[in-house]
């Protein structure tokens, strides 16, 4: 009995955790899929977090309005997208450097103006309680539902509906699928892949501005380990499809969840190995749903992660 | 830099003037541009410490003073030199064969905690004659098994090098704070979870005449050897072709596999030797500490050095002497310590950046094609 409801508590946390824990997985996968549909990768979308994390809890403590925070921390990515996007058009670059180099400039000039708002305490993100129907103080807080999780959903559902409906969608998938077509039907290749890494550095700055504005909840410079990193290599997981960005998300989610979940009934044996459950989550998913004899399907053919 | 251009002039006997001449204008090329891109990377960051109200003119002579200016910052220098050279070879070896791998800090972090992990029963008790090599091999071959199983990852199963070693990057350091936090606590240290300190005899000492660890010397050795490997073997030419075009190198039945393996057991191997130096040499035990952030560092050592083991060594001085700048410019001029990151970041991206400019500055480019 006892062990029962134990399990249901674990259970429980589990799923809270997933709904509070993938909103950022699920901004930064989407803005991901866009970059690598045009044909791109962008791998500092984990600098990209941190600094929209930084940036949204700074706005928001000077200005007040966390919701301020969430615009100004997706306009400072939209700026990192851009740089990307601008520095890969030009000849002989390698999108996976680039990447890598933005990582590590966009963490560092995150902790560096990031220093002063370690302390104070920002206004943190409303959230909505959809479990006011039940008895259950669990259940409730575990519905308790940020907008932006909602928001991710509606984005992702959109994005799915566009790529295969719209002009736009269109556009985007040819010019991943094979540039020359693209170049042939005049469109610019290169104005393409750079809209879409800006719009994809946007939406991971709103990520990164959930993780401090709503959870954790805080700015420190341990924000984010890798969550950038993760979803980047969750959209490969779910096959450049944004509903299943969206699943994938909900699955990390949990994964994340599990190190706390255990820790609250109790189980503290291991507490470290859970917290790499995401990472080993990742790296596992990767194994099973890559191959080196075929290309993928629905990979871009113009990508070059997958070649 | 500049052992690049002796060596490579060497290579070549006697050919007709024109291949000479774009032999040389190749090698400036690479020692030009990127020399171009840290200006331009200062010139950049001076922009933004102005915006910043500080004085740029301080932030450089500092950084001068910090990493070459004293014998004492030159000890500073070349201590983190050392796993610089480490870890940059851990991100060069792979470069080879066409393979971004950014995980050498997982290796080092691993390779730290092995040495550590495997003197614990030894300590006290067994001559550092005996203990002193199973640290370092323990460290080698987790390293190696580290960043190998990256390899084994991208050949069989066409995992992505890099974000695959990124992400055992992550699980090294959940393995090593599981160990260190738990079994092999060491109850005399609560303050700063860690393994027991694996002795006073059984640490590396200095070298003779300077205050730097052994670990800087082997580092350039292994660089040096790298170096004769990767230009001077079968092995390394096949490498590089595997490198050029994976399907030329298979149709010429090269093990493009075990090459692949091979390679990152190596590298991971180096990255490896960094962790067990910070153990042996610095530390004395492994915690957190040791992942200090050379893995990181390494991957922009190798990109400046254009992924050439001997030009390795004398960026991973220049990248270390900033390093060691860091506090005394955190301290002089109040900065957050992230600064000395802010700037290896930009010098990355306008070295990136400045990879367009090759084959298209018209001075450097011989006309004899």
């Amino acid at each position: 009995m006892n062990g029962d409801s134990q399990f249901s508590i674990v259970l429980l946390a589990m799923l809270a955790g997933a709904i509070r824990v993938s909103t950022p997985f699920l901004f930064v996968s989407l803005g991901e899929c866009l970059t690598e549909k045009s044909g791109r990768i962008n791998l500092g979308l984990e600098g990209t977090l941190v600094f929209g994390a930084m940036t949204g809890y700074a706005a928001a403590y000077q200005t007040g309005s966390p919701w301020l925070g969430v615009v100004a921390a997706g306009i400072a990515g939209a700026v990192f997208g851009a740089v990307h996007g601008y520095i890969c058009k030009l000849p002989k670059v390698n999108d996976i450097a680039v990447g890598i180099a933005l990582m590590l400039f966009g963490t560092g000039l995150a902790f560096f103006l990031g220093k002063p708002y370690i302390q104070p305490q920002a206004p943190r993100l409303p959230s909505l309680p959809l479990g006011a129907w039940s008895d259950n103080p669990q259940l409730q807080t575990a519905l308790q539902i940020n907008p932006l999780f909602l928001v991710g959903l509606a984005l992702a559902l959109l994005m799915w509906w566009a790529f295969r409906n719209t002009r736009f969608g269109l556009i985007v998938r040819m010019t991943g699928d094979s540039a020359p077509a693209a170049l042939a039907m005049g469109y610019s290749v290169d104005l393409v892949r750079f809209l879409a890494t800006t719009i994809g550095g946007f939406l991971a700055g709103v990520g990164g501005a959930f993780l401090s504005l709503y959870y954790p909840g805080s700015w420190s410079e341990g924000l984010s380990s890798g969550q950038g990193l993760m979803a980047v290599a969750l959209v490969i997981f779910a096959r450049w499809n944004p509903l299943a960005c969206f699943g994938a998300a909900l699955l990390f989610g949990a994964a994340g969840a599990l190190g706390p979940a255990l820790q609250s009934v109790g189980v503290t044996a291991g507490y470290y190995f859970f917290n790499a459950a995401p990472y080993v989550l990742t790296l596992l998913i990767m194994i099973a749903s890559t191959s080196p004899k075929r290309a993928l399907k629905g990979a871009p053919g113009e990508l070059s992660i997958t070649k | 830099m500049t052992a690049t251009s002796p060596a490579e002039v060497n290579a070549i006997p006697l050919r007709p003037m024109g291949d000479l001449l774009a032999r040389l204008g190749r090698s400036a090329e690479a020692i030009l541009i990127p020399l171009f891109a840290l200006v331009a990377a200062a010139i950049l960051f001076s922009i933004f410490l102005l915006v910043l109200g500080k004085s740029p003119a301080q932030f450089f002579s500092l950084l001068w003073l910090g990493g070459f200016g004293t014998p004492f910052s030159w000890t500073n220098t070349l201590v983190r030199a050392g796993p610089l050279i480490f870890t940059a070879l851990c991100v060069a070896i792979p470069a080879r064969l066409g393979m971004v791998v950014i995980g050498g800090e997982g290796a080092l972090v691993l390779g730290g905690f092995a040495a550590a992990a495997i003197a614990i029963p030894f300590i006290g008790w067994a001559p550092p004659l005996v203990v002193m090599p199973l640290m370092a091999i323990a460290a080698i071959l987790s390293g190696a098994a580290w960043i190998g199983l990256v390899g084994v990852l991208r050949h069989y199963r066409g995992v992505n090098e890099t974000i695959a070693s990124l992400l055992l990057f992550y699980i090294a350091v959940a393995i090593m704070n599981f160990f260190v936090e738990g079994a092999l606590r060491d109850p005399g240290n609560p303050n700063k979870p860690s393994t027991p300190t694996i002795g006073k005899e059984n640490m590396v000492g200095a070298i003779p005449g300077l205050d730097v660890h052994w670990g800087l010397a082997v580092a350039v050795v292994l660089a040096v050897l790298v170096w004769v490997l990767m230009n001077r073997t079968t092995f390394g030419f096949a490498a590089r072709i595997t490198g050029g075009n994976v399907r030329a190198a298979r149709a010429q039945g090269l093990p493009v596999g075990r090459l692949i393996v091979i390679s990152c057991a190596l590298a991971g191997a180096c990255a490896g030797l960094a962790g067990y130096f910070e153990v042996a040499a610095i530390q004395g035990r492994a915690n957190a500490s040791i992942a200090a952030g050379y893995g990181f560092t390494g991957i922009l050592v190798a990109f400046l050095a254009r992924q050439n083991p001997l030009a390795i060594i004398p960026v991973a001085i220049f990248l270390g002497g900033i390093t060691a700048a860091g506090g005394l410019i955190q301290r002089r001029m109040g900065m957050p310590d992230a600064t000395v990151q802010v700037l290896q970041g930009l010098m990355f991206l306008v070295l990136l950046v400045s990879e367009t400019l090759y084959g298209r500055i018209p001075f450097l480019r011989p006309r004899s094609a």
